[in-house]
């Protein structure tokens, strides 16, 4: 079988990349999903702050999913469910399966827009034994809000991300007892809003610059102990607070699903766990990457503006519009943990960059360098490595840089 | 009586203190524009959150249908709306914005499906 355009998973990446790759004139796609229905996490995050960017008013996950798909039904897209993809190929062939058997496509352009998943416990080396009752914090919001299931009473959550602090909130309002949010880190990686209103509202603590030491229960998870860290993040002896519960929640980070891109034998950038692309979103001619595939992202709207612009650089690709001049570099320099896309064409007429930086500031500078020249500088407020920052990137910037690009933030103290 | 709230009106979240009697604030510092004045004012005399969470659901795709509140409710409304919500059980289809319960609890705030489900036969 063959299709120009085949996109890989339908969540709101997916979603988006095909009804903008279809508006931009590729008529010709197939969008594949591993789930029973498209919407992706969408489906499971019933809480409410989505779309503020996008709808202009504040939906719930499912709401916001919902738009994608009565818009995406509209239009004479395939779409495949209950569709794993096992395998891609440089040359653009598909290998996926379902309940009709394994299909080969042969396709013209891929996006990838396939997502991510959560760190475990074993990518966080937990102490102790694997008793029953450690989830994470996604699992068990799967199973609360789509199977009716509250995976405990006693809860602990590790991790201060929001989909801890959304959680504490939902388990609490399902009757469970949150006893506490343990994060590594002197400062906490969610939205404030979160921290007010899921957890001082339901007078659950935030323990700062702790972690957890310890872990009881063979079978089954009978207590945790915290204890508190240095600078260095290292456990502090013998001040551990023990809590007797029977569930822990973990939420610890999440990483690009990148195992599609490991069997094209390409390297993962090492910051964020995902493909190297340049500023058309691809990792090598004619397929892309867009989503929480490529980076992580913090809020959806992000997501689906990266992946629309996917949808329109590969009907630009299937019109040979792209360029294929040498490229240029973008290095992540002071006080900036990464930087995408990682390169650029040299005749590149702009592009929007997305970057996070290293740790919270009220005020800084970005700053842009040719090698150690700087060409432009430019104030921003309020930085936090919990937020992604986005900054378009304009062709005369580009036009004069000819060793690589090299991008700090820089503190403003006041 | 004094309080602390972090503002939540925009990403720079001001830590502002607070000193009021039973129904005015008589003294606010730390807030770095108006609407923190005015977030203060509303979480101190009349906190309102919306709700979302989930109904049971028959003969649909999952076993339980995404709803929330059409309007902010009393903070202190959150949890008699929760045991209320325990208790219902819908059939599908449900379209996206159906009324599930109209005027819940004498509220004037109705409970929304946030999400369409199509009937299925297993």
């Amino acid at each position: 079988m063959n299709k120009k355009l085949v996109i890989i998973g339908a969540g709101s990446g997916g979603l988006c990349a095909a009804i903008s790759a279809y508006k931009h004139g590729t008529h010709d796609i197939l969008l594949i999903e591993q789930d029973q229905e498209t919407g992706g996490i969408l489906n499971q995050c019933i809480h409410n702050g989505f779309g503020l960017h996008t709808f202009q008013e504040e939906l719930t996950g499912p709401a916001f999913a919902q738009r994608l798909k009565d818009e995406i039904a509209q239009l004479p897209i395939d779409i495949w469910l209950d569709t794993c993809v096992t395998n891609i190929t440089k040359e653009k062939m598909v290998i996926c399966q379902n309940k009709n058997g394994i299909h080969h496509i042969q396709a013209q352009a891929i996006i990838i827009t396939a997502g991510c998943y959560e760190r475990s416990q074993g990518a966080i080396a937990l102490t102790g034994h694997r008793p029953k009752g450690i989830y994470t914090a996604g699992q068990a919001q799967k199973y609360l809000n789509q199977d009716g299931y509250l995976v405990g009473k006693n809860v602990f959550i590790l991790g201060s991300g929001d989909i801890g602090l959304i959680m504490a909130r939902r388990m609490s309002l399902e009757g469970a007892k949150v006893y506490g949010v343990a994060e590594i880190m002197p400062y906490s990686n969610g939205l404030k809003r979160n921290i007010v209103q899921c957890l001082d509202d339901f007078d659950i603590p935030l323990y700062l610059s702790h972690t957890i030491s310890n872990i009881f229960g063979k079978d089954k998870l009978e207590a945790i102990e915290i204890s508190p860290v240095d600078e260095n993040r290292q456990i502090i002896p013998n001040q551990a607070k023990r809590f007797n519960v029977d569930t822990l929640l973990l939420s610890v980070g999440l990483i690009p699903e990148n195992s599609l891109i490991y069997q094209l034998g390409l390297p993962l950038d090492t910051k964020t766990k995902g493909p190297i692309v340049d500023e058309f979103l691809q990792l090598l001619p004619g397929i892309f990457a867009a989503g929480n595939g490529l980076h992580v992202h913090d809020l959806v709207d992000h997501v689906a503006s990266e992946a629309r612009q996917a949808g329109i650089n590969a009907s630009l690709y299937l019109e040979n519009k792209l360029s294929n001049k040498p490229m240029i570099q973008i290095i992540p320099g002071e006080n900036v943990s990464y930087c995408v896309p990682q390169f650029f064409h040299q005749d590149s007429s702009g592009f929007k960059l997305s970057l996070r930086v290293k740790l919270p500031m009220p005020k800084a500078k970005l700053q842009f360098f040719d090698d150690n020249k700087l060409l432009k500088e430019q104030v921003m407020m309020n930085l936090f490595p919990a937020e992604m920052v986005t900054y378009q990137i304009s062709a005369d910037v580009l036009a004069s840089i000819s060793t690589k690009l090299t991008i700090k933030a820089v503190m403003i103290n006041e | 009586m004094n309080k602390q709230f972090i503002c939540i009106c925009c990403p720079k979240g001001c830590i502002i203190d607070v000193t009021y009697d039973h129904d005015k604030i008589e003294n606010i510092q730390g807030n770095s524009c108006k609407r923190g004045a005015s977030y203060v004012q509303d979480e101190l005399f009349s906190p309102t959150r919306m709700l979302t969470s989930t109904v049971k659901i028959n003969n649909a795709m999952h076993k339980m249908l995404s709803v929330q509140t059409d309007k902010p409710i009393p903070k202190d409304m959150i949890f008699p709306i929760m045991k209320q919500l325990r208790h219902i059980c819908v059939e599908a289809p449900i379209n996206i914005n159906d009324i599930i319960i109209a005027n819940i609890l004498d509220t004037g705030v109705n409970i929304i499906a946030t999400r369409s489900m199509e009937k299925i036969t297993k």
